[in-house]
C-alpha cells in the first residue's frame, strides 16, 4: 500500500507539472537568453539554466508533456491492438488465426523499438510520432501475449463452458467473461509499459530519433547536456532525475496496484 | 512401545487456533485411519509430525516418534528424521515430482541425503529395488524415466518408492488416492497395505473417504474442526457413539428418496456418436494419428429418468458430455434432443451443472446475473420473479442475488449452479461430476435437493461421475464407459449387484465399500 | 530432442525470411524512389538514373529481393553509396565493437543477477532481500544512457580512472576491454536489476511447488531443495527473460555508443540515416534482427536442455 501511494504521488506530481505547463511555466522556454547560459541552480532558476539560457525547471515541466504523451499513446496503441488480438487468438486456440497472431508477435519481438524507430526515421525522417509508433508497435505483442496467456486459462473455466451452454458466442464470451477477468492484469501491465515507454522515448530522443527541437524533451535535453557535462553537470542531472523519478513512480504504482488487486498476477517485464 | 504418539497437540497459525488437543497413536505394523471433512485439520496433523508447517505455525503438546520428542528437535535433526524414520505420500501425484529430474535420481536422492557415503551406482541400484517393490519393474519403468512420461497412478508409486526407500518405521499418506481412478486407487491401497505388512511399518492414512479407510485401517479416528471427536477400532461403525461420527456414516451411504417414474418417450437420443481427435504428428511428413475419444456410442434417456454414466478418467465420458451439450463437433452419428438435433432451438431444453463449485462462476458478476445467464437462449432478460423463484427452489433466498460468488461456501455455490441450470425450466440437466468436489455431508444435502427437484419439476438427469456410490444412490439406469465405448448398460441396482462385463466387475470390485450399519 | 531441434530450425528459417521481407518492404515503401531519396532534392536526373542502374532498381521487385537475400547469404551486403565501399566490410569493422559490448553486458547481467536474485529468494523478507528489492527498483527506473553519463562524470572526468570515450582498437585487447568497461556496466546494471527480480520471483514460485514439499519430506533442507530442485525449474522463466534482454542490450549498445563516442554500429547507423544511405540502414537493421532471432533460437534449444518435457517422447 505504501508503494502504491508513494508511486502515485510521484506520478501525479509529474503529470500535474505537465498539465500546468500548458498555462504557466516559471520562464518561457521559447525565449533564448544566451547571456544567462549555464547558470547553476539559484533561487531564481531552481534547476539552473541550459546552454541557451533557458530555465531547466520550466524545460522539465514542458518536456514531461512529450514523455507522458508519447508513452500514453504508445500504451493505448499496444492495448488497443494487442488485447483484441490476444483475445481472438485465445478464443480460436490452435487455429490458423492463433498461429498467425503468435508468429507475428514473435517477429515483432525481434525488432526492439529502437530498430523500428531506425527504420521509420530512415524512411519518413525523425519526429515524436515516430517514437509513438515505434514504441506502440513494440507494445502490441506484449499485450497480445499477456492477454492470450491469461485468456487461455480462463477459457477452460467452467463458467465459460456454462456461457457456451447458454448459447453465447466467442466474441460475447470474450467481452463478458474473459476481458473483465484479465482487466487487473492489463492495468498493472499498462503501468509497466507506460514506464518503459518513458524510458524508450527518452532513449529515442537522446539519439535524435524522437521529438525534434524546439520541442523540449528529456532525452533531447540530456543529449545537449552531454558535451557540457564537465562544464555544467547540473544540466545533465535534472532531466535524468526527472526520468528516473517518473519511471520509479510508475513502477511503484504498478507494483502497489498488483498487490492491491491480486498479488498472484503474472506480468511481463 | 507405540511408534508414534501425539499427545494433546495444539497448533495455531499466526494466532489462529487450528488444532485443539489432538491425541493419536500409531503402533508398529498398524494402520491408523484419520477421517475428516475439509477444514478438519487432518492434513495439518500429519504435517505436524514431520514439522513441515506453514510459516507462523506453532505447536504445543507432545509428538513422540520412536521415543524422541519431535517438537524438541532442531531443524537439522528434523531433516535427518524426515525420509529416514518417517516417509510421506501426498495427494496430488501429478505435481509431487520434480518435472525436470528422472525418477531414478529422485528416488536415489532419499538414500543419498541420509547416507552420503553411498556411491551413486549403489544408490541407483537401491532406487531400482524400491521402485520394483512399488510394482514399477525396471524393464518397463527404467530409472531414466521422467515424471511426465508416466500416469498419475505410476507417479504415485514413484512417490511411495521415495518414501519407503530407506524403510522408515512410519509412513504418512495424506489422501494418497483421492486424485486417482477407482481401480488405480485399489491397487495403490493394496500396495500400501503390503508394504506395511512386509516392513512392519506404521501407516497413518488420512482421507475424507470413510469407505477407503474402513476397508483397511486397524483403528479409525474421526476429526472435526481441529479436534478428534471419536476414535475406535475397525468396527467403529458398530461402536460409534458421537453424533458427528454417526452423521458422517449416514451421509456417506445416503440414498435420497425419489418418486418419479420414467415415461416411455425418449428425451435424449445418442446414435452412433463418434468423436476423433487429431494427435500431433510423430514425424515431420508422417500421417497424423487419430485418437477416437468416443467410439460409436448409442443410448437414450427417457423423460423423467435419471441415467448414470460411469467410467475412469480418459474413458471419453467428458468428451461425450461436451458433445451432448453441443460444445464439440461429432465426426459421426447424431444426438437428438426431443427428436431434434442439438441446435439453438432445442438447446434451451438442456442445462448443465459442473464439478468445481469454485470455477463455475465469473467472480466479477453478481448472483442475479450469474443465475440468469441461460436466458440468453430465450433471447430475453430474466425477470426478478424468475430469479427469486430459482433461488428459492434450491434453498437460497432472494436476498442472495445481490451478492458476489465469493460470499458463498462450496455447497451453496453448487446450489447456485443448480439454480442457474433450473432457471429456464429445462427438461434435461446434465450433472458433470456435480457432487464430486463436495464433502460427504454437503453431498448428501445436494443429492436430496436433486431428488426433490426431479420430483417437483419432472426433470431428467444425466449423471456423469467416477464415483460409483453416488451413481448408485441417485440413478435408475447406468452406462459403463471404457476406452470410448459403452461396455455395459442396465438398471442401476441390477448392474451393481450382478455386473456382466468384466470391466464393470473390476470397477465394482475395486470400489471401496462401507460396512452395513 | 532431434524432432524438437528440427522444428525449431524450421521456425528459425521462417522468422528470418519474414524478417527480411519486412525490412525489404519498409525500404520499398519509401515515397518516390530510393535513388532520388538518397540523392536528395537537388539531384540531376542523370545522376538519379545512374544510381538507379547501380542499385539495380530497374529490375523487378522479386528479383531485387532475391538478389539482396542471396547477396547477404554470400556475405555481399551491397555497396554503400556514401562510403563507396562494400557495406559488409564497414559493418564488419563496427560489429566488433557493438557485439562484444552487448555480449560483455549480457555476461555481466547474468553474473550480477543470479547471485543477487538467489540471495534475495533464500533470505526472503530479510534486510538483504529488502535492499535488493529497493536497489533493483532504482536500477529498473534509471535510463542507461544517463547512468552512463553519470559514470563518465564520476570515473572519467572527476576520478580520471577511465578515458571519457573513444576506442583504441582490438590490437591492444586490454585497452579495448577497458574502453568497453564503463559502457558494459551502464548497459548491464538496469538489465541485471530486472533479471535479479525475475530470478527471485521465479525461485519463490518454484519453492512453493508441491515437489519442493516432497523433497522436504525426503529430508532435504530448504537450502538443498532450492539448489537441487528449485533452481533448475526456475531457469525456465529466467531463460525467456535472458533471451528478451539480449535484444534490449543490443539496441542499448547502439545508444550507449553515443555516450562514449564508440565507433560501433550505432554511430554508423545514425550517420547513415542522416546521409540517407538506405542500403547501410537496411543491412545494419537486418544484421541486428538476425542476431536477436539467433539468440531466441539458442534460448529455445536451452529450454529443451532444461525441461525434458519439451524433448518429446524418449
Amino acid at each position: 500500500m505504501r508503494s502504491l501511494i508513494f508511486g502515485l504521488a510521484l506520478t501525479v506530481m509529474f503529470a500535474l507539472g505537465a498539465l500546468v505547463s500548458f498555462v504557466w511555466t516559471p520562464y518561457d522556454v521559447t525565449v533564448l537568453e544566451i547571456a544567462n547560459k549555464l547558470k547553476p541552480p539559484t533561487a531564481d532558476h531552481w534547476f539552473g539554466t541550459d546552454h541557451f539560457g533557458r530555465d531547466i525547471f520550466s524545460m522539465i515541466m514542458v518536456g514531461a508533456r512529450t514523455s507522458i504523451a508519447v508513452a500514453i499513446v504508445a500504451v493505448v496503441i499496444g492495448m488497443g491492438l494487442g488485447v483484441p488480438l490476444g483475445l481472438a487468438a485465445a478464443a480460436r486456440k490452435g487455429s490458423l488465426l492463433d498461429e498467425v497472431i503468435m508468429r507475428g508477435n514473435d517477429l515483432i519481438f525481434a525488432f526492439p523499438s529502437l530498430l523500428i524507430a531506425i527504420l521509420i526515421t530512415a524512411i519518413f525522417g525523425p519526429s515524436a510520432v515516430n517514437a509513438i509508433i515505434a514504441i506502440g508497435i513494440f507494445n502490441i505483442p506484449v499485450f497480445a501475449r499477456l492477454t492470450r496467456g491469461a485468456a487461455l486459462s480462463l477459457w477452460t473455466r467452467d463458467y465459460v463452458l456454462a456461457a457456451r451452454v447458454a448459447g453465447k458466442g466467442a466474441t460475447r464470451i470474450s467481452v463478458e467473461h474473459i476481458l473483465p477477468n484479465v482487466a487487473n492484469l492489463l492495468i498493472v501491465q499498462g503501468t509497466i509499459q507506460f514506464s518503459l515507454g518513458i524510458l524508450a522515448e527518452a532513449a529515442l530522443s537522446y539519439v535524435g530519433l524522437g521529438a525534434q527541437p524546439p520541442t523540449p524533451s528529456w532525452g533531447r535535453m540530456l543529449a545537449d547536456a552531454q558535451t557540457l557535462i564537465a562544464l555544467a553537470p547540473h544540466v545533465a542531472l535534472f532531466p535524468g532525475f526527472a526520468i528516473l523519478f517518473t519511471v520509479l513512480g510508475l513502477n511503484l504504482a504498478g507494483d502497489g496496484l498488483r498487490d492491491a488487486l491480486d498479488p498472484k498476477l503474472r506480468v511481463m517485464r | 512401545m507405540t511408534l508414534l504418539s501425539i499427545e494433546n497437540l495444539s497448533l495455531s497459525i499466526r494466532g489462529t487456533p487450528i488444532l485443539r488437543d489432538v491425541s493419536l497413536s500409531v503402533g508398529h505394523g498398524e494402520i491408523l485411519g484419520v477421517i475428516g471433512e475439509s477444514g478438519s485439520g487432518k492434513s495439518l496433523t500429519a504435517f505436524s509430525v514431520l514439522q513441515l508447517l506453514p510459516s507462523g505455525a506453532s505447536c504445543e503438546g507432545r509428538i513422540n516418534l520412536l521415543g524422541e520428542d519431535v517438537l524438541a528437535k532442531s531443524e537439522s535433526a528434523l531433516c535427518a528424521m524426515r525420509g529416514r524414520d518417517v516417509g510421506m505420500v501426498f495427494q496430488e501425484p501429478m505435481t509431487a515430482l520434480n518435472p525436470v529430474q528422472t525418477i531414478g535420481a529422485q528416488v536415489a536422492e532419499t538414500i543419498l541425503i541420509h547416507e552420503p557415503d553411498t556411491s551413486k551406482v549403489d544408490a541407483m541400484k537401491r532406487a531400482a529395488h524400491a521402485l520394483t517393490r512399488c510394482e514399477l519393474p525396471q524393464d518397463k519403468f527404467p530409472l531414466s524415466r521422467y515424471p511426465h512420461e508416466m500416469s498419475g497412478g505410476q507417479r504415485q508409486r514413484v512417490v511411495i518408492a521415495m518414501a519407503i526407500a530407506l524403510q522408515p518405521k512410519l509412513l504418512i499418506a495424506d489422501e494418497p488416492t483421492t486424485a486417482l481412478d477407482v481401480t488405480t486407487q485399489a491397487e495403490i491401497l493394496d500396495l500400501l497395505a503390503r508394504l506395511v505388512r512386509e516392513d512392519d511399518m506404521g501407516l497413518m492414512l488420512i482421507s475424507h473417504d470413510l469407505a477407503v479407510v474402513t476397508d483397511m485401517a486397524h483403528r479409525i479416528a474421526i476429526m472435526k474442526n481441529g479436534a478428534v471427536v471419536e476414535e475406535g477400532g475397525a468396527d467403529l461403525h458398530r461402536t460409534m457413539s458421537h453424533p458427528y461420527t454417526k452423521a458422517l456414516f449416514k451421509a456417506s451411504s445416503h440414498q435420497p428418496d425419489r418418486n418419479v417414474t420414467p415415461q416411455d418417450t425418449p428425451l435424449l437420443q445418442v446414435q452412433s456418436a463418434t468423436r476423433d481427435y487429431t494427435l500431433p504428428r510423430k514425424s515431420l511428413f508422417g500421417q497424423a494419428d487419430k485418437f477416437r475419444a468416443v467410439d460409436n456410442v448409442s443410448f437414450q434417456i427417457k423423460r423423467g429418468e435419471s441415467l448414470g454414466l460411469v467410467g475412469e478418467s480418459g474413458c471419453g465420458k467428458s468428451t461425450l458430455t461436451r458433445a451432448i451439450l453441443g460444445l464439440e463437433p461429432l465426426q459421426g452419428g447424431t444426438i437428438l434432443l426431443d427428436g431434434q438435433p442439438v441446435g439453438p432451438e432445442v438447446r434451451r431444453k438442456m442445462q448443465v451443472v459442473f464439478q468445481d463449485p469454485y470455477g463455475s462462476f465469473n467472480p466479477r458478476h453478481k448472483v442475479a446475473r450469474l443465475v440468469s445467464e441461460p436466458f440468453h437462449l430465450l433471447g430475453r432478460k430474466a425477470t426478478e420473479a424468475e430469479i427469486d423463484e430459482a433461488l428459492i427452489s434450491v434453498g437460497l433466498t432472494p436476498a442472495d442475488k445481490t451478492k458476489y460468488i465469493h460470499e458463498f461456501s462450496g455447497g451453496q455455490r453448487q446450489r447456485i449452479a443448480i439454480a442457474r441450470a433450473l432457471i429456464i425450466k429445462p427438461e434435461l440437466i446434465v450433472l458433470d461430476e456435480a457432487v464430486s468436489a463436495l464433502d460427504v455431508s454437503i453431498r448428501a444435502q445436494i443429492l436430496d435437493l436433486l431428488a426433490d427437484l426431479s420430483d417437483r419439476f419432472g426433470l431428467t438427469y444425466l449423471f456423469i461421475s467416477h464415483d460409483l456410490s453416488v451413481v448408485r444412490a441417485i440413478t435408475d439406469r447406468c452406462l459403463v464407459m471404457q476406452s470410448g465405448k459403452i461396455v455395459e448398460e442396465g438398471d442401476t441396482e441390477h448392474l451393481f449387484t450382478a455386473p456382466s462385463h468384466p470391466y464393470t466387475q473390476t470397477l465394482i470390485a475395486a470400489a471401496p465399500t462401507l460396512p452395513d450399519l | 530432442m532431434l524432432r524438437y531441434a528440427i522444428k525449431r530450425v524450421g521456425s528459425l528459417a521462417i522468422s528470418l525470411i519474414v524478417a527480411s521481407l519486412v525490412i525489404f518492404a519498409c525500404i520499398e515503401v519509401i515515397p518516390g524512389d530510393p535513388a532520388s531519396f538518397m540523392l536528395g532534392l537537388n539531384a540531376q536526373p542523370d545522376t538519379v538514373a545512374a544510381l538507379r542502374e547501380e542499385l539495380g532498381l530497374n529490375a523487378s521487385l522479386a528479383t531485387r529481393y532475391l538478389s539482396w537475400v542471396t547477396g547477404m547469404l554470400s556475405g555481399d551486403f551491397g555497396t554503400s553509396y556514401t562510403y563507396r565501399s562494400p557495406v559488409a566490410e564497414i559493418i564488419g569493422d563496427r560489429l566488433w565493437i557493438s557485439l562484444p559490448l552487448a555480449l560483455i553486458a549480457l555476461g555481466l547481467t547474468v553474473l550480477i543477477a543470479f547471485p543477487v536474485g538467489i540471495l534475495a529468494a533464500t533470505k526472503r523478507g530479510s534486510w538483504a532481500d529488502m535492499s535488493v528489492m529497493g536497489a533493483t527498483q532504482l536500477g529498473i527506473a534509471i535510463p542507461n544512457f544517463w547512468f552512463a553519463m553519470l559514470m563518465v562524470l564520476l570515473f572519467a572526468i572527476n576520478l580520471r580512472w577511465f578515458s571519457a570515450g573513444g576506442f583504441p582498437g582490438w590490437e591492444n585487447p586490454a585497452a579495448a576491454l577497458k574502453a568497453l568497461t564503463l559502457p558494459a556496466i551502464a548497459l548491464a546494471l538496469p538489465q541485471a536489476s530486472i533479471l535479479a527480480r525475475v530470478m527471485r520471483s521465479a525461485l519463490l514460485d518454484t519453492l512453493s511447488e508441491d515437489y519442493i514439499r516432497t523433497c522436504r519430506a525426503k529430508g532435504l533442507t530448504q537450502r538443498q531443495a532450492l539448489w537441487r530442485h528449485a533452481l533448475r525449474n526456475a531457469m525456465i522463466p529466467v531463460l525467456t527473460i535472458i533471451g528478451l534482454q539480449f535484444s534490449f542490450l543490443l539496441a542499448g549498445a547502439i545508444i550507449i555508443e553515443n555516450v562514449f563516442y564508440l565507433p560501433g554500429l550505432g554511430r554508423l547507423v545514425f550517420q547513415a540515416i542522416s546521409q540517407r544511405d538506405l542500403i547501410m540502414v537496411e543491412s545494419v537493421v537486418f544484421l541486428l534482427v538476425f542476431a536477436v532471432i539467433m539468440v531466441n533460437f539458442a534460448v529455445d534449444l536451452a529450454y529443451a536442455w532444461v525441461d525434458p518435457r519439451l524433448r518429446g517422447r524418449a
